[in-house]
């Protein structure tokens, strides 16, 4: 099910932070959220999620995402945040359960179904031998992981990172991409911020850039990732290079 | 070992505690003659009683405001509960005749005053901050109160009674005290005990949580209405009593893990046993006069507390 923004707008303050926001993020595929700092992109995921309130209408199909009751939409919409909080030292694996909460009714015992659900999201980020370490015992990059397969194991219909390859050596972000790439070959949607426009080429089928709170740009990678679209936004000279992805790099800061 | 085992040892050490509760004393009872069946059922069976249900809630309530807050510095008293129904309390004993019932009810009023406060300080923004920085305006405004009934008091033997109550003790208490306050207190329990999940969640943040489909605003009421009930409730009956809500689920982290909700019933438990030896060693100690219980807890708290802390300064998570 597309995710639809109908005429979205967000104030922080007296500042609109998020303005005329109209969009249809597509489900089966990995759609990368870029843009400068403060261009709106953490704010879109959060008002996608419904954690803050917003003008104009968020829908999941037919189904405004604001007036969902909060299980539903805590099933159908997953919610990775940038900062990686864990204020106990619970374990890994109870990290990664948390994702399940939707799933289980109110005073139920965890089913078999979350526990495979939970085994397969452990596996997908290589956090299997992690399971049982105290989350405190982890690298930043671990902890990560962990994270990313608590969203994964709620197995929810569209999944939003805001950042998730942040603390990620490269051989995780790689893998983290494979995963989300197969996500969203599953069918369902996925939707992740990213600063990194390298990783964009390579695992977005679509980019949406942000800046000033407003799209810049929407569309195929291949046709955003371009200089001469990228270039207004960032402020930054692009260089391209040639692949089987669009690749640009910054080179240096425009008008200097 | 595993869970079911801890918590049946702490459950035998509550059955231990309460055993105790029932024939320590100056006159250690033997447990036959009418005298003894006497003291047992009018002096130290509501004492028992009323002892394993304050330590219980205060234990839980405990646990469940540092699974709130995320703070394992959290407990009862930032709530501003307890110093709002020992204001209502002062008041009863200084205005109101001092009769248990007044007292009862005057504690109770203070402690839903302070809910209805802390709901109307917090409103809308259910979020742990808030909430902290209401409940210290209300601890100190109600113990600026307090202090102000007790110093425009004309008579000096109000005044001892005041100061006697507010340290806190079970002792002389009757079955009918106990039938008053466990009510509340059980029903406060409930409304803590439905916390659970939802202190899981939010060991990933607020909005993680959120996301998890986790209600703040309902999870806020549970934790106020619940939090005034008990504590109210407890306060209303015995005075004020801390640091068992600090301490229990400190001691029961390392043994039971950190996760919220594995907390509550172990520190529901603990917070029972420690009440009741604790209760239990005051009448024991040497003198004429009884040691009183809140003065107890705080003489034996606050050093263990430093100890705790010292141990475990190296660790993040203290």
């Amino acid at each position: 099910m597309d995710l639809i923004f109908d005429s979205v707008g967000v104030m922080r303050g007296r500042r609109a932070v998020l303005r005329d926001i109209d969009l249809t993020l597509r489900a089966g595929r990995v759609t990368a959220i870029l843009g400068p700092n403060g261009a709106g992109k953490s704010t879109l995921l959060k008002a996608a999620a419904a954690l803050i309130p917003a003008t104009g209408r968020v829908r999941l199909g037919n189904d405004a995402v604001a007036t969902m009751a909060p299980a539903h939409r805590a099933r159908a919409i997953g919610y990775l945040p940038q900062e990686a909080a864990v204020h106990w030292n619970i374990r890994a694996r109870d990290a990664v359960a948390l994702g399940r909460l939707p799933h289980r009714s109110a005073y139920a015992a965890a089913s078999a179904r979350d526990a495979a659900a939970i085994d397969a999201a452990l596996a997908a980020t290589e956090t299997t031998h992690l399971a049982q370490r105290p989350i405190a015992e982890l690298s930043g990059g671990e902890r990560a992981r962990v994270l990313l397969a608590r969203v994964l194991a709620g197995e929810p219909t569209w999944l939003l990172a805001d950042e998730p390859l942040a603390s990620l050596d490269p051989a995780h972000q790689l893998d983290i991409l494979d995963r989300l790439r197969a996500v969203a070959a599953g069918g369902r949607g996925v939707g992740i911020v990213l600063h990194d426009l390298i990783q964009a080429g390579r695992v977005a089928d679509d980019v949406l850039v942000m800046h000033d709170g407003r799209v810049a740009a929407h569309g195929p990678a291949r046709a955003i990732l371009q200089p001469a679209v990228l270039e207004p936004v960032f402020g930054v000279r692009f260089g391209t290079l040639p692949g089987p992805h669009p690749i640009c790099i910054a080179m240096e800061r425009l008008g200097r | 070992m595993t869970r079911a085992v801890k918590l049946a040892i702490l459950a035998a050490l509550v059955v231990a505690a309460f055993a105790l509760s029932l024939i320590a004393g100056k006159q250690w009872l033997p447990l036959d003659g009418d005298a003894a069946r006497a003291i047992m059922i009018e002096l130290r069976l509501p004492r028992a009683l009323i002892g394993l249900a304050l330590g219980a809630v205060l234990g839980l309530s405990g646990a469940v405001l540092q699974g709130y807050l995320r703070n394992p510095l959290a407990d009862p008293a930032v709530v501003g509960v307890s110093s709002s129904a020992a204001l209502g309390a002062v008041f009863a004993i200084l205005y109101a005749g001092a009769s248990s019932l007044a007292v009862f009810g005057a504690a109770m009023a203070g402690a839903g005053g302070a809910m209805a406060l802390l709901a109307a300080l917090t409103w809308r923004s259910a979020s742990p901050v808030a909430f902290i920085l209401a409940g210290t305006v209300l601890a100190s405004l109600a113990g600026a109160l307090t202090a102000f009934l007790i110093s425009t008091a004309a008579n000096p033997y109000a005044i001892a009674s005041v100061l006697d109550w507010l340290m806190g003790a079970l002792t002389d208490r009757s079955l009918a005290d106990a039938a008053r306050a466990i009510p509340p207190m059980a029903v406060g329990a409930v409304l803590l005990a439905a916390t659970a999940r939802s202190l899981d969640a939010l060991t990933l943040g607020e909005e993680a949580a959120r996301s998890l489909g986790v209600r703040l605003g309902r999870l806020q009421a549970l934790v106020v209405i619940g939090t005034g009930l008990t504590i109210g409730a407890g306060v209303a009956v015995t005075g004020v009593v801390g640091f068992v809500g600090l301490v229990v689920p400190h001691l029961l982290r390392p043994v039971f893990g950190h996760r919220p909700s594995d907390l509550l019933l172990p520190s529901a438990l603990g917070g029972a046993v420690l009440l009741l030896v604790a209760d239990s060693l005051c009448r024991l100690a040497p003198g004429a006069s009884e040691v009183r219980l809140g003065v107890a807890m705080a003489l034996i708290g606050a050093p263990f507390f430093l100890m705790l802390l010292l141990r475990h300064r190296r660790s993040a998570w203290i």
